[in-house]
C-alpha cells in the first residue's frame, strides 16, 4: 500500500466556485492508498506549500497528488515543495481539476464534482507507479560557434570571449563588419561607422578566445545543446597562395565541437527592381539608402551619379517597398526615419544651399534622444518633411521627376529632384532559409529568424542553445542589435556557468529483452534520438535528445518501448480507474 | 466572323467617328460588327455603394442582350467595357445579387457572357503579327504617344487586361501600324474625366499637364480609347481663351488603324475634331500598295 497525500486547492473561487472541493476531499479518503488528504484556499500560496511540506513529514507520506491547476502552471512550483520535504520531486503530480474541470463546466456543478474527484483518482494511480528520479547530467562543451561577423556576431563573440570561454567566429565574406561597415556614419552622433567598428574588429581579431574564420561558412550541423558538431566550409583567399591558380584550390572542411550558435547573419538590401514606380534600377540619379552611404563616405560635395552635377534638390522616400503588403514588405523597417534625418542633414553640411525633402507616412523615431534628433533635421537644417507617399518616380530629361502628395495641405506635390534616395527595406541575408533549415530554428515568411517568445524569450530559438543576435532575428539599428548580441552572449554563458547540463529524465527507456529491432520506433522518433545498437542489437535512446514524446510507445509491437513515469502499466491503471 | 458588338451612346452621338472607324477596321480584319438587337445606357459608371444591385440593372440587362447574341460582346469604349467587365466580374462572384436582378428584370441572365475590348480581341485572337501583316499604309515615322487613362486598365484585379502601371496594349497595336510610338509618365493618369461637367478647370488644367508632356516627349499625335478622355483632352485646345500650347491631334487607336490598313477617308471618322488630324497622314496617302503588305491582297 502507498501512503499519497491529496491536497486539494479551491483556487479562491476558480475552482471551489464551481467543484465541490470537501466532496472531492471525502472521496479521495476512502481510497486505500490514500492516507490523507485536505482542501485549502490556495495551494501554491506559502501557507499552501507549507501545508503540503507538514503533512508529509507527519503522515510519512510517499507520494503527492495536488489536484489544482494544469502541470503546465504549478508542477515545477510543487515538485520543488515536496523536494524540500525531502521526498523526490517525481512522486508529486498535478491533478487538473480547474483548466479542465471548474473552468469548463461551470453550468453543471455536480458532473463537475463527479468528473474532479475521477480525474484526481487517476492521478493517485499514477503516482502509485511513479518511479524516483534523477535529473540527467549531459557533458557540456564550453565553446561557442558564433556565424557572421556584423557588429551583431562580433559583440556577441567579444563578450563570450572575454568571459573565458573559446569562440570559432564564421565570416561568409573577407573581412568583417558586416553591413555597419558600409555605412558613413552613425545617427545621434554622426560618428563615422567605420572609426567605431575598426576597434571591434581589431578587438575580434587580437582576441586569444577568438578564431576568426573568413570566407567561409556553416554546411553542417548534427548534436545538441551542449554537445553540437558543426561542419565549416573555408574558400581559400587567393591573396595568401599566390603561386596557385585559384581554381585549383580546395575549400577546406573543418569539424568542430561547441556547445551553443549564435545566429548573426544580418541583413541584405530590398531589390530595387521590385519598385518599377520609383525608377526601380532604370534612373541613375534613384538610389537606395545603402548607396547614399557609399556616397556620403566617398567626401565632398554630392553630386548627380548621372553627370556629376551638384545634387541641389534631394527627395528622400521613406517606406519604399516596405509598410506595403500588396506589392513590398508588410514590416516597418524601424531604422529608415531615423537614417534618412541623418542622410538629410549630412546632405545638407555637404551642399549647404541645397534643398532636402522627405515623404514620409509617420515618424517612427522611438528612442532615447531620437525624437529630438528627427526635430533638428526639420528645425536646424531646414530638410522639408512632407506627409504622404510617392506614387511614381521618372525621368523627364536630365531630371527625375517625383509625384507625391503632401496630405497635411491636401495637395499633389511636383517636384524636379537632382537626386531620389529610396529608404528601402532590411531583408534577412541570402541563404537565411537555408541556413534555419540546417540548424532546425524556424524562419518567418521573410526569413527572419524566429525567437523562442516574442516578448519573454526574444534572444532564444526554440532549438535549446541556439541563440539569435541583430538584424538577423528582424530589422534594428546598432545600439539595439548590441544590446540583442550581448544578451545572447548572456545566455550563452548562462548555459557555460554549469560544468554539466541537466535534463529532464522523463525520457523513454527501452526494456531490452522484449525488443525485436525491427526498427519502427527509429522511423517515427521525430528528435533522432533512436537507433538500433550495432552489436547488441535492440533498440537505444540518446537521453539528451529524447523529449519524452512517446511515439516510440505507440509504434512498439512488443512494449518494448516505455517512457519513464508513463509506463504502459500506470496508463492503463489510470484509465481502469476512470471507467 | 460575326462579333456581338455593342456601340453604347457615346458612340453613337458625339464620338461618331469613333464608331465608323471602328466598324470599318473590324470588317477589313474580317471580323464583323454585329450590333445587339436592343441595348440601352450601361450606366456610364461602376457603382460603387456597397448597395449595388439598382445600379447593376442596366449592365446587366446588356449581358443578358449579349448571351442572345451568342455569349459574348465586343466593346469600343473604354467605359463600357469598365462597366460591362466590372458587373461580369462582380456578379459570378455575387450570385445572390444576379438572382434578385433577374427577379427585377424578368429576363434571366445565366452569368457567363465574355466581355472584350476590341484591342484584347486584336491582340488575343487576331495576333499583332497578322494586323501588321494587313497594313496597307505604314505610318513609319509617325510620332504617337499612346494615352490609356484610367479606365481601361483599372482595377486591375478586375479588368485583367494589362498592367496600369506599365501598359503596353495600345504601344503593340500603333507599332504594329508602323509608328513610332512615344511612352510618356502621363500615359495612365487621369483625365479629369466627368468633372468637365462641373469643374471644368480641373480637366482643362490635366489636359494641358499631359499635352505639354506629350509634346516634350516629341509626340504628334495622342491616341486613346476612351471617349471622354478623347473629349477632354481635344476641346480645350480652342476652346479655352489663352490655351499657348501647341495643337496636339488627339485620335482613336481605330482611327489609325483605319489609315494604316488603307481604308478611304470617310471610314476614318475625324470630320469632328477640335484640333484636325488629318493633315498628319497626307504624307502616307501616296504610299497605298507600297508599303509593307499582307497576304490577302
Amino acid at each position: 500500500m502507498s501512503r499519497i497525500g491529496v491536497f486539494v486547492c479551491h483556487c479562491g473561487h476558480n475552482i471551489a466556485g464551481t467543484v465541490d472541493v470537501k466532496a472531492v476531499v471525502e472521496q479521495l479518503q476512502r481510497n486505500g492508498d490514500v492516507v490523507f488528504a485536505i482542501d485549502y484556499k490556495y495551494m501554491c500560496s506559502d501557507p499552501g506549500q507549507q501545508l503540503i511540506r507538514e503533512s508529509i513529514e507527519k503522515y510519512q507520506l510517499d507520494g503527492v497528488v495536488v489536484a489544482a491547476c494544469s502541470p503546465a502552471m504549478h508542477e515545477t512550483t510543487f515538485r520543488r515543495t515536496v523536494s524540500a520535504a525531502g521526498l523526490n520531486g517525481f512522486r508529486c503530480e498535478s491533478a487538473n481539476i480547474r483548466e479542465q474541470v471548474s473552468w469548463v463546466h461551470q453550468q453543471d456543478k455536480e458532473a463537475a464534482t463527479q468528473k474532479a474527484i475521477e480525474i484526481t483518482a487517476s492521478i493517485v494511480e499514477k503516482v502509485k507507479g511513479n518511479e524516483i528520479l534523477e535529473p540527467l547530467v549531459l557533458p557540456l562543451t564550453h565553446r561557442t560557434l558564433v556565424i557572421g561577423g556584423g557588429i551583431a556576431g562580433m559583440q556577441a563573440a567579444l563578450d563570450i570571449a572575454e568571459a573565458g570561454y573559446p569562440v570559432i567566429l564564421v565570416e561568409r565574406h573577407d573581412h568583417l563588419g558586416g553591413r555597419m561597415a558600409e555605412l558613413s556614419g552613425s545617427y545621434l552622433n554622426f560618428r563615422a561607422a567605420p572609426d567605431l567598428l575598426e576597434k571591434k574588429i581589431q578587438q575580434v581579431l587580437s582576441h586569444p578566445n577568438i578564431q576568426t574564420l573568413r570566407n567561409a561558412e556553416v554546411i553542417g550541423l548534427s548534436g545538441y545543446v551542449g554537445n553540437f558538431r558543426v561542419q565549416v566550409k573555408q574558400n581559400p583567399e587567393a591573396e595568401e597562395t599566390p603561386v596557385m591558380p585559384l581554381d585549383e584550390l580546395q575549400p577546406l572542411t573543418f569539424t568542430f565541437d561547441v556547445g551553443a550558435i549564435v545566429v548573426a547573419t544580418g541583413w541584405q538590401p530590398y531589390d530595387r527592381a521590385r519598385l518599377p514606380e520609383y525608377g526601380g534600377v532604370e534612373i541613375p540619379d534613384v538610389v537606395d539608402g545603402l548607396t547614399f552611404e557609399k556616397m556620403l563616405r566617398e567626401g565632398g560635395v554630392l553630386r548627380r551619379p548621372s553627370d556629376g552635377k551638384i545634387a541641389c534638390e534631394v527627395v528622400f522616400v521613406q517606406c519604399a517597398g516596405s509598410r506595403d503588403p500588396e506589392h513590398g514588405v508588410s514590416y516597418c523597417s524601424k531604422v529608415c526615419c531615423m537614417y534618412v534625418a541623418k542622410q538629410a542633414m549630412m546632405y545638407k553640411e555637404r551642399v549647404p544651399d541645397g534643398q532636402a525633402y522627405v515623404f514620409y507616412i509617420d515618424i517612427r523615431s522611438a528612442g532615447k534622444n531620437y525624437d529630438e534628433y528627427v526635430q533638428r533635421a526639420m528645425t536646424d537644417y531646414g530638410v522639408l518633411y512632407l506627409r504622404g507617399k510617392v506614387s511614381r518616380v521618372f525621368r523627364e530629361g536630365d531630371q527625375t521627376i517625383v509625384w507625391g502628395s503632401d496630405t497635411l495641405t491636401g495637395r499633389a506635390v511636383e517636384i524636379a529632384a537632382d537626386l531620389v534616395v529610396l529608404a528601402t527595406p532590411m531583408l534577412p541575408s541570402r541563404g537565411s532559409a537555408e541556413l534555419g533549415q540546417l540548424l532546425h530554428i524556424s524562419t518567418d515568411g521573410y526569413g527572419f529568424f524566429n525567437e523562442a517568445h516574442p516578448k519573454l524569450r526574444p534572444v532564444e530559438t526554440l532549438t535549446a542553445g541556439i541563440y539569435l543576435a541583430g538584424v538577423a532575428q528582424g530589422p534594428k539599428d546598432i545600439p539595439e542589435t548590441v544590446s540583442q548580441a550581448s544578451g545572447a552572449a548572456a545566455k550563452v554563458l548562462q548555459l557555460f556557468s554549469k560544468d554539466e547540463m541537466t535534463a529532464s529524465p522523463l525520457v523513454a527507456s527501452v526494456i531490452e529483452e522484449l525488443c525485436a529491432a525491427c526498427g519502427a520506433c527509429v522511423k517515427v522518433c521525430p528528435y533522432g534520438a533512436r537507433q538500433i545498437h550495432p552489436i547488441w542489437n535492440y533498440a537505444t535512446v540518446n537521453a539528451a535528445l529524447c523529449q519524452g514524446c512517446g511515439a516510440c510507445v505507440v509504434a512498439c509491437p512488443n512494449k518494448a518501448s516505455q517512457v519513464r513515469n508513463w509506463r504502459v502499466e500506470q496508463v492503463m491503471g489510470m484509465v481502469d480507474r476512470l471507467l | 466572323m460575326a462579333i456581338p458588338y455593342f456601340p453604347g451612346c457615346t458612340l453613337s452621338t458625339k464620338a461618331s467617328g469613333y464608331d465608323r472607324s471602328g466598324r470599318a477596321v473590324a470588317q477589313a480584319l474580317g471580323l464583323e460588327f454585329q450590333e445587339l438587337n436592343e441595348w440601352q445606357c450601361c450606366g456610364a459608371t461602376f457603382p460603387l455603394s456597397a448597395e449595388n444591385a439598382m445600379a447593376l440593372v442596366a449592365p446587366t440587362r446588356l449581358l443578358r442582350q449579349a448571351q442572345d447574341a451568342g455569349g459574348q460582346v465586343t466593346t469600343l469604349c473604354a467605359i463600357c467595357f469598365h462597366v460591362l467587365r466590372r458587373t461580369q466580374h462582380f456578379l459570378q462572384g455575387h450570385p445572390d445579387v444576379l438572382e434578385r436582378i433577374n427577379w427585377f428584370t424578368e429576363e434571366p441572365y445565366l452569368g457567363n457572357v465574355r466581355v472584350t475590348h476590341f484591342l484584347e480581341l486584336l491582340r488575343n485572337e487576331l495576333t499583332w503579327e497578322s494586323l501588321r501583316a494587313k497594313v496597307r499604309r505604314p505610318l513609319q515615322g509617325l510620332r504617337v504617344a499612346p494615352y490609356y487613362g484610367c479606365l481601361l486598365l483599372r482595377p486591375p484585379s478586375e479588368i485583367q487586361l494589362d498592367d496600369p502601371d506599365d501598359p503596353h496594349i495600345l504601344h503593340e497595336c500603333l507599332e504594329a501600324l508602323g509608328c513610332e510610338v512615344i511612352t510618356f509618365p502621363y500615359q495612365s493618369e487621369c483625365c479629369g474625366s466627368y468633372l468637365v461637367v462641373n469643374k471644368p478647370k480641373v480637366p482643362q488644367q490635366l489636359a494641358q499637364d499631359i499635352l505639354t508632356s506629350a509634346q516634350r516627349h516629341g509626340a504628334q499625335a495622342l491616341v486613346t480609347a476612351c471617349p471622354l478622355c478623347q473629349y477632354n483632352l481635344d476641346y480645350p485646345q480652342k476652346s479655352v481663351s489663352g490655351w499657348t500650347l501647341k495643337l496636339l491631334p488627339v485620335l482613336y487607336f481605330t482611327q489609325l488603324m483605319a489609315v494604316a490598313l488603307g481604308l478611304p477617308s470617310e471610314d476614318w471618322g475625324m470630320e469632328n475634331h477640335t484640333v484636325d488630324p488629318r493633315p498628319l497622314f497626307e504624307p502616307y496617302l501616296t504610299t497605298v500598295g507600297q508599303g509593307r503588305t499582307g497576304g490577302d491582297r
